[in-house]
């Protein structure tokens, strides 16, 4: 019984009992958490990677707003049927410079991972204007004062510095012409778009929502949209090197 | 209670006590149920073999891999392998035969039939509606009007490389803003409305002249939508003088479509399709009743 009589500390000490919970369960944490820092095949290399431009950072942070993430997720996992209906499964490095990620754990709404491109702008609009003109059954609610609010983005440099120390790779020049990017990207004809391509590869650059005046919330959340998903070029992708 | 308590065996069970006692009451020190316990250390041992035929603990630059070498991607790899295999047959056969061809046999018919409205269903009914009834905008395919052409080839070509896409091979062709870019005034814009509404045999606006609008109609529009305003299909200019109206048929609507112009995009969907599937949503598209 000598045991028994060790573990008696525990049980009649609630601050020992405690410090010996938050051990176990470290232990638990360092095995289970740790290694995804330093193993080298947590996050695979692939060709295309880039940081958000300012405007999609803009839009990103409007779908964290509205919380598309409650009904939408960012991950086809490695099965069949999501594969066949969504395209490549999502890799670790697809979503490494979101800060927090948007992965989700909710499918009232589709995928949302391969999203950019499926559709045109219009109907971007048009949808979140109102689902239901679209897409009939649809029980997402409308954001009509999207494209109505003009996009706040005095602070979008802050956000980039932000991002910058969590590690994602944002240069002085980027955060320098951040404003400048952002509006350049929201207007096709704008002659500062070679300037954004030339920082942010693959970016697309025009009017997204249709609707004039200054840049508002939905050129910044369709901007967001219809990137996701486009980095990773996957006829280049070796999948057999990353088996796991 | 005492650290070096002794013992003591209640008599009426005949287990021992854990030492406890309240006023006289003692508390049982009842065993775990046997087959309890037996499960407990079965799930240890489970837990070892599952570490080393599953991949399980980390290292120093990577993990252990298990003695099945299985993987989740690995897995998924080799079930769309064997769903490929499984589909083989028909694939190639689709794959090879050519569209009319296609169109021809019942059988491959019926494969392109039921593997386009599945792939319909996820990635052109958002726009075109689930039945192909399309919106505002958004056209209707179950119509025997075609703006891009309702041959299989035209559909085919416009499913393949879209409409005013990203891809080099779309279509492209645009309703100017006659409005926006001051080439019309305001009146000549609702006179013109009119005079699509005339062409259409819908009702016009008391003021309207059919003279005045059918000359500003031959100088501004004829040159893509014809003469006789039945449109031209190599340029997606459609034909005005239907009941078929893309974005409505009031005043309203056409005049905003002369005032902003018009340009709807569709994707070039052979970056996200393959090959078949772009065939077989062809086949099921021509097969919604209006094919040509």
């Amino acid at each position: 019984m000598s045991l028994w009589n060790k573990h008696q500390i525990f049980e009649k000490n609630s601050l020992i009992l405690v410090i010996g919970v938050l051990i176990v369960i470290s232990i638990g944490g360092l095995v289970e958490i740790l290694p995804l820092y330093y193993l080298k095949s947590t996050i695979e290399k692939v060709e295309g990677m880039r940081p958000y431009s300012p405007l999609e950072l803009a839009g990103r942070d409007i779908y964290v707003r509205e919380g598309c993430y409650n009904c939408h997720s960012q991950m086809i996992r490695s099965l069949r049927d999501e594969v066949e209906r969504y395209g490549h499964y999502s890799l670790a490095a697809e979503s490494m410079y979101d800060k927090p990620f948007q992965w989700g754990s909710k499918r009232n709404g589709p995928d949302l991972a391969r999203v950019g491109g499926k559709y045109s702008d219009a109907w971007h609009k048009d949808h979140l204007d109102n689902p239901r003109a679209m897409v009939p059954g649809s029980i997402m609610p409308a954001y009509p004062w999207l494209a109505k609010t003009a996009l706040d983005y005095r602070e979008i440099r802050s956000s980039m510095k932000v991002m910058a120390l969590q590690g994602v790779p944002y240069t002085p020049e980027m955060i320098e012409n951040a404003e400048k990017d952002l509006v350049a990207q929201a207007s096709a004809e704008s002659a500062d778009v070679e300037a954004v391509l030339q920082r942010y590869p693959k970016a697309q650059a025009r009017k997204f929502s249709g609707a004039n005046g200054p840049v508002n919330e939905a050129d910044a959340l369709i901007a967001y949209l219809q990137m996701l998903g486009t980095l990773v070029d996957f006829k280049m992708y070796d999948g057999k090197a990353n088996l796991r | 209670m005492t650290s070096a308590h002794k013992e003591h065996i209640d008599p009426h069970t005949g287990t021992s006590t854990t030492g406890h006692e309240w006023d006289g009451i003692r508390e049982l020190n009842t065993p775990l149920p046997k087959w309890w316990l037996y499960m407990f250390y079965a799930t240890i041992v489970w837990a070892l073999g599952y570490f080393v035929v599953y991949p399980s603990w980390p290292l120093i630059s990577s993990h252990t891999p298990g003695l099945l070498g299985w993987s989740s991607r690995g897995a998924v790899t080799q079930e769309l392998a064997a769903l490929q295999h499984k589909r083989a047959p028909m694939v190639s056969a689709l794959s090879q035969a050519s569209l009319p061809e296609i169109v021809k046999d019942d059988k491959l018919r019926g494969f392109a039939v039921a593997q386009g409205r599945a792939a319909f269903g996820d990635n052109c009914a958002p726009c075109h509606g689930a039945g192909g009834g399309g919106a505002v905008g958004y056209p209707n395919l179950n119509d025997d009007e075609w703006i891009w052409g309702g041959t299989l080839d035209d559909i085919h070509q416009t499913i393949a490389f879209g409409i005013r896409s990203t891809h080099e091979k779309t279509r492209v062709g645009m309703m100017p803003a006659f409005g926006q870019t001051g080439m019309l005034k305001a009146s000549e814009i609702n006179m013109l409305a009119d005079h699509v509404r005339a062409l259409a045999g819908l009702s016009t606006e008391k003021s309207y002249d059919r003279a005045a609008g059918e000359k500003l109609f031959g100088e501004q529009c004829a040159a893509c939508h014809g003469d006789a305003a039945k449109g031209n299909q190599e340029i997606g200019a459609p034909n005005l003088t239907d009941k078929i109206w893309l974005f409505g048929a009031d005043r309203a609507a056409i005049a905003e479509g002369i005032h902003r112009g018009r340009g709807s995009m569709m994707p070039a969907w052979n970056e996200r399709l393959d090959d078949t599937t772009i065939k077989a949503l062809t086949v099921y598209v021509h097969s919604l009743g209006g094919g040509k």
